[in-house]
């Protein structure tokens, strides 16, 4: 636990330490209101709530972590100090919980940030807060499930541009399975049961229920175990690539 | 008393691919071992699984009784390790990174602080130690390799190829530093440069195509030199002829083989039959014929010579 504390904090350093963390920020809160204005056309729906705001989440973050998660085991590989870092007395589960949570408490920082899009709407109108944090909590929960994902893929390249597009298509993968189109396809020939099944993989599934207001236990079962789960192949995937 | 480190049979395949096979080997307290190899000959896959980063396909190896394969953080906490090329995190300062590496090793607050300042002091960091990692030049991120290595003082310290890539005085100043800890410390170095043994090793153990071919120690290497007790003669150029006769003629001798000329002076080594010390006899003969030599030296062999018979010829 004193090494995961450790290694967090070395890491969560390691993105200040360069302007990339500063510019990953700029453009997460442009484009997060950049969409939620304009395309999203905020002002003209003429409610006081954060669901435009919100909508765009699974989008924006299907590029925006992908660019976090690339780095977290490609460039440790690259560099070689993967060779340093479980040289010294730290275990494999250690350093992943560490780089992850590490990871997770970036976009948490960035998301907290678009507080003012909440303040907003509560000095123009009489919104639900505990929709808005809820929904909040769901995007944070979601940003987990991406980077739990783009962290495994990340294990398995020395390449940070080839983790990025990779990780890019599996959570497209992930986001997929729920929407209609896809659900549709599947719809006249499979049973629902299968049906019920793929869409209860989907992040938009998940998020969606989470952003009406209420935190099931079954949707935060969901990104648990995924992130879990991801984590897990994770440590795997380093065991078998830390060689080359 | 047990050994320090203590290497039982390690072997490593990639694929099919044996990169170290069947490799044991004991060191003991006090002992510098020179771990020498051609390139891919094995050195830092061995190392790797010494210090518990790669598994080995089979095997183990002890690092002061702990098994690295039972009992890795145990084992890790006794060894400081430079990988080859001492990676580093380029983003850091060498006072960060230092205690973040103090923060891992368990030291907390004051300790760390006096350890990280002390280990910067040892290695000559202070000057550039709120720099970043990225912008040092290849001396210092050395040094600063070698500072995470000892900063919790460890028994054992395992150095792959630690002057790899240095400017000569960058080497002798990572050789010194060697040389200062060698007296508290077992240091396992791997190097394919020969001088380095002679100059730091009090053991080499010499690996080729992932095997063990030699353990013994730099003068035992030297003398299976067929230049060991070789004699080398200087003498001017215009009275060579009759010297060189006259020496190789000698009972001692085997052969002769010249050197280029330099600056007027003609210079020629008699190899000695059996490696059988020659000196006497040649400084004997010289006296005797009063021919007017600038220089006999005797020779105690070349290491780079016996290493390729080694590790090319696989002889031995
Ligand atoms: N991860 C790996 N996968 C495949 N082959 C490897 C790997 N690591 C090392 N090798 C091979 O194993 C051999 C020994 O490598 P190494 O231990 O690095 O040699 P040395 O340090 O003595 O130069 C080389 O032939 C190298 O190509
Ligand atoms: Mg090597």
């Amino acid at each position: 636990m004193h090494n995961v504390i450790t290694l967090f904090k070395r890491e969560l350093k390691g993105y200040f330490a360069t302007p990339v963390a500063y510019v990953f920020i700029v453009v997460f809160l442009i484009l997060a209101g950049g969409l939620t204005f304009k395309v999203g056309s905020w002002f003209d729906a003429g409610q006081a709530n954060l669901q435009g705001f919100f909508t765009w989440h699974p989008w924006l973050y299907l590029f925006l972590i992908p660019a976090i998660s690339m780095r977290l085991w490609a460039e440790e590989r690259r560099q070689g100090t993967i060779e340093l870092l479980f040289t010294l007395p730290v275990t494999m589960g250690h350093a992943v919980i560490a780089k992850f949570l590490a990871a997770w408490c970036f976009t948490g920082i960035a998301l907290g940030l678009t507080f003012p899009m909440w303040i907003s709407v509560n000095y123009l109108g009489d919104p639900d807060n505990g929709v808005i944090l809820a929904s909040y909590v769901g995007s944070f929960l979601m940003a987990g499930g991406y980077l739990a994902i783009g962290s495994f893929v990340s294990a398995w390249t020395k390449n940070q541009v080839i983790a990025f597009v990779l990780s890019v298509w599996l959570c497209f993968g992930f986001i997929l399975i729920g929407t209609e189109t896809i659900l549709d396809f599947f719809a006249g020939w499979t049973p629902r049961a299968v049906l019920e099944a793929l869409a209860s993989f989907s992040f938009l599934t998940h998020f969606t229920s989470i952003t009406k207001g209420v935190i099931d236990f079954r949707d935060l079962v969901f990104f648990g175990s995924l992130i879990a789960c991801f984590l897990f192949m994770n440590a795997i995937a380093i065991e078998l690539k830390k060689a080359d | 008393m047990a050994p320090m480190i203590e290497i039982q049979s390690l072997t490593k395949r990639f694929g099919s691919f044996t990169a170290v096979d069947g490799v044991s080997f004991t060191v003991d307290r006090g002992e510098v071992l020179g771990f020498l190899g051609p390139n891919g000959a094995g050195k830092s896959t061995t190392m790797k699984m010494l210090t518990g980063f790669l598994h080995p396909t089979s095997g183990t190896a002890k690092v002061c009784g702990h098994d690295i394969l039972e009992a890795p953080l145990a084992a890790k906490k006794m060894l400081g390790y430079l990988p080859e090329g001492a990676p580093l995190y380029p983003d850091m300062t060498p006072r960060g990174f230092l205690e973040f590496v103090a923060e891992v090793r368990g030291f907390g607050g004051g300790e760390a602080r006096r350890r990280v300042d002390e280990v910067i002091a040892k290695v000559n960091l202070a000057s550039v130690a709120q720099q970043r990692i990225e912008t040092l030049s290849k001396g210092f991120k050395r040094r600063v390799g070698l500072a995470q290595a000892i900063l919790h003082d460890p028994e054992v310290l395992v150095l792959d190829e630690p002057t790899d890539g240095l400017d000569p005085n960058q080497k002798h100043e990572v050789r010194n530093l060697i040389r200062a800890m060698a007296r508290e410390k077992v240091i396992v170095l791997s190097t394919h440069i020969l001088e380095e043994v002679e100059a730091v090793c009090s053991r080499t153990i010499i690996i080729a195509r992932g095997k063990v071919v030699i353990d013994c120690t730099p003068a035992e290497l030297a003398a299976r030199s067929r230049y060991h007790n070789a004699v080398t003669v200087s003498v001017g150029a215009e009275r060579v002829a009759p010297v060189r006769h006259g020496l190789s003629m000698l009972d001692g001798v085997q052969s002769v083989e010249d050197l280029p000329e330099r600056d007027g002076t003609a210079r020629f080594v008699l190899i000695p039959k059996a490696r059988r010390s020659i000196a006497v006899e040649v400084g004997q003969k010289v006296r005797e014929a009063r021919w007017e030599v600038d220089e006999l030296r005797v020779e105690h062999g070349k290491l780079d010579e016996v290493f390729r018979e080694l590790t090319v010829t696989g002889k031995h």
